[in-house]
């Protein structure tokens, strides 16, 4: 194999395509973290009093927190006190209108695949674009508001729909809930909002860019999806960061609320650049993902490839609180060279009737490590809940590690819970059948992996799975051999 | 089309082949039979590239070229295709996925244009007739549940569709009942052409009722013991393989 295994390295050090910088000029206050920068951000995003308060609770909290041990990643201690927590690209002053958007930052997006020019748009996408800290970009906005659909900026919406962020942020994942969650809520910067009417059926996908530009930069971006009654939406998410040396932090908040027939759909793509070969520089990517199914048959489905970031810590999990509510879980993960992963989900049946479903998919490649970490949890008055749980670990070479942490919490006799685990090794058999019938030994790999993890690709969107497999492909470029 | 001369293969220390010499000839037929755990298998792998077995010693050219020198996927696409003993499960990958990809993974290769939807449809249509396949196999997941038959019709289509120049068939007829067996002959036979070789590994001369060989080799113990026509297929199904043994062994005795 010695010849083909060389023109896979050969792909191996190109794989980043993201990992360039954009010169986009930025304002960016000095780094560091007390109580004046909380009340800074506030102001600069020109915020509510009540807002303000509801941050700087959040940071005295935080303060007496300590880092999470739990999960099974390893890294040198972070110096809160070196990030810079807000930086924002400068607006051209010849630009004539506020919407207008600096074409440097039209360039970094149309690099990404991302053109947010109306003219160019992703037929049937709305997009929000986000840099560094905050939004700079909403496609279909007006479109969409003909229904009374609020898509955009979390900033606009704090300041156009106040109402609706106080009666829901912090609803789902309390500023207390964790370490992240707690620092995100003191400094989140930016992020996307969405509100969909009741009964209203969202006609186009909702996607959210995040892209992380300014070095020593953490990004905070706090999502928030409202579903009201009869509605649904599906929203898709997507991020990118250069490549550097140092490591930075990501600690992102995510809530969704479903009410009474409502259903969400949150599909994520995570693809922060994960760190060089040796595994230096790459994201830390620590978010906190949590859904409400609040009202009777509501439906919250979350369908993450992971292939991304030097270390992730993420659990999306739902909350099935409405009876007859449903949750779902679609993971793939993908972990290579020395990125680690700890990641799963959480499944809460508090009404009755509730069903849950968890398919997780974990590959791991080079020295890498790859946890899925998932507990169901059934209430004292969850009658007939029901749990099906299937946890699958590839191994590609022998020096990466997978690992499976299954939690069960039952407090209601009446519960069905099923969980299947397997770990397999991609298997040499697989692998010389392909290549017997002429496919190369790339594509024979992309072939069986790809068949992996069929089931949590079927839940995407269409451009979305194909995107994924791409993301794929690159990210196990070189791993056999 | 295909020369071995005294090829030597070992797994884990172990040898397994001990000097195997055979030339296959474009348009000839070979059958190779044996006892269990003869080499036959081993032989047929080494032919297709497997990495598990160490060849040791000797060569084997193919058309001309040095076929240990050639990797697995090159082999494929240089058209030698082999009907495996135990086809591979994969999980997710349809049927239909899969073949579509080879056509074009080795059309590409062979500098022919690939194929469209529609070309591909019409010709898995024509060629899963030939074989006698169920076309709703072809919506799921790649020999994953197949029946043992369906297994080895699959593999028959394969090769129809691949369309090789040396088809080794490894066991293609242990376990077909009589009528998937005729269908494979059959589809064995239509293939058969002046420029297309094959070698039929088997152990049951029924399938040489179908397709007649015109060569038939013994291999035992790593060594090809004795070659004939037909008609040697038909004195082992009548006597075993016990007087081969007993002349074999006596001769290394001496
Ligand atoms: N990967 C391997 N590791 C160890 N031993 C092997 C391996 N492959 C083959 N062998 C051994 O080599 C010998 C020949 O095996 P092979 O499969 O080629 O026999 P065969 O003639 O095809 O037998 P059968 O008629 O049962 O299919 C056997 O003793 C077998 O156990
Ligand atoms: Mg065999």
């Amino acid at each position: 194999m010695s010849e083909s295994m060389q023109t896979l390295e050969e792909h191996t050090r190109s794989d980043y395509k993201y990992g360039f910088t954009s010169d986009i000029e930025s304002e960016t206050i000095a780094k560091g973290l007390n109580e004046d920068v909380v009340r800074l951000i506030s102001r600069k995003k020109n915020e509510p009093e009540w807002l303000t308060e509801w941050r700087l609770k959040a940071f005295e909290h935080w303060k007496t927190m300590t880092e999470p041990k739990w999960p099974n990643v390893h890294y040198p201690p972070i110096d809160y006190q070196e990030i810079i927590y807000y930086s924002a690209p400068k607006k051209k002053e010849q630009l004539a209108s506020l919407d207008e958007v600096d074409p440097d930052l039209l360039e970094t997006f149309n690099k990404l695949g991302i053109p947010l020019e109306e003219q160019k748009l992703l037929a049937g996408v709305a997009v929000d674009a986000v840099l560094d800290s905050v939004s700079v970009k909403t496609t279909y906005k007006e479109k969409l508001a003909e229904l009374g659909i609020i898509f955009g900026s979390f900033s606009d919406a704090v300041q156009h729909h106040p109402e609706l962020i106080k009666k829901y942020l912090g609803s789902v994942v309390p500023a207390t809930d964790n370490y992240f969650a707690a620092l995100n809520s003191a400094v989140f910067s930016d992020g996307s909002f969405v509100y969909i009417p009741k009964g209203v059926r969202c006609p186009m996908e909702l996607s959210t860019y995040f892209r992380i530009n300014e070095r020593n930069t953490g990004q905070f971006e706090r999502t928030l999806i409202v579903a009201e009654e009869g509605s649904s939406v599906s929203y898709l998410e997507g991020c990118t960061a250069p490549m550097r040396d140092e490591n930075q932090l990501h600690a992102a908040v995510v809530e969704l609320i479903a009410l009474d027939d409502a259903t969400i759909k949150y599909s994520t793509v995570q693809n922060w650049y994960p760190g060089d070969k040796e595994g230096k520089g790459g994201i830390y990517n620590f978010v906190t993902k949590r859904g409400l199914c609040a009202g009777r048959n509501s439906k919250i489905t979350w369908t993450q490839v992971e292939t991304g970031s030097a270390i992730t810590w993420k659990y999306p999990s739902c909350v099935l609180k409405g009876d007859n509510s449903v949750g779902e879980f679609y993971s793939v993960a993908v972990t290579n060279n020395y990125q680690q992963a700890d990641t799963g989900t959480k499944m809460v049946h508090l009404g009755k009737n509730t069903r849950s479903t968890i398919i997780s998919k974990g590959i791991s490649a080079g020295f890498s490590n790859n946890s899925y970490r998932g507990l169901v949890k059934v209430g004292k008055k969850a009658e007939n809940a029901h749990n099906f749980s299937q946890c699958d670990s590839l191994l590609m070479g022998d020096k990466c590690g997978a690992h499976t942490f299954p939690y069960l919490e039952v407090e209601n006799n009446s519960a069905k819970v099923e969980h299947e685990a397997t770990t397999s090794k991609i298997g040499e058999d697989q692998l010389f059948y392909l290549m017997q019938r002429g496919l190369s030994e790339e594509d024979a790999v992309n072939m069986i992996v790809n068949g992996y993890c069929k089931e949590v690709f079927n839940e995407l969107p269409m451009e979305f799975a194909v995107e994924a497999q791409k993301l794929l492909a690159i990210s196990l470029e070189g791993s056999v051999g | 089309m295909l020369i071995i001369k005294n090829l030597k293969v070992a797994v884990e220390e172990k040898e397994i082949l001990r000097g195997i010499n055979l030339e296959v000839k474009p348009g000839e037929v070979h059958a190779i039979m044996g006892p269990n755990g003869s080499g036959k298998s081993t032989l047929a792998n080494v032919l297709a590239g497997r990495e598990d077995y160490e060849v040791t010693d000797g060569a084997i050219q193919y058309q001309g070229h040095d076929l240990l020198e050639m990797e697995v996927d090159e082999r494929a696409q240089a058209g030698i295709f082999l009907a495996f003993q135990y086809p591979v499960e994969i999980p997710g990958v349809s049927t239909a996925t899969f073949l579509k990809s080879t056509v074009n993974a080795v059309r590409k290769a062979q500098g022919k244009e690939e194929l469209n939807a529609v070309q591909m449809l019409k010709l898995m249509r024509d060629k899963i007739k030939m074989v006698g396949m169920d076309e709703r196999l072809l919506q799921r997941s790649l020999n994953e549940g197949f029946s043992g038959g369906e297994k080895k019709r699959s593999e028959m289509l394969q090769m129809a569709l691949l369309e090789p120049k040396l088809g080794i068939l490894d066991e293609t007829d242990s376990g077909l009942d009589i009528d998937a067996l005729r269908i494979v002959a059959e589809a064995v036979n239509q293939l058969r052409s002046p420029d297309r070789s094959f070698i039929i590994v088997t152990h049951y001369q029924r399938l040489l009722d179908y397709i007649v060989p015109d060569f038939v080799h013994v291999l035992y113990n790593g060594r090809i013991v004795k070659s004939g026509d037909k008609n040697l297929a038909l004195q082992l199904e009548d006597k075993g393989y016990d007087w081969i043994k007993e002349e074999v062994d006596s001769l290394t005795a001496m």
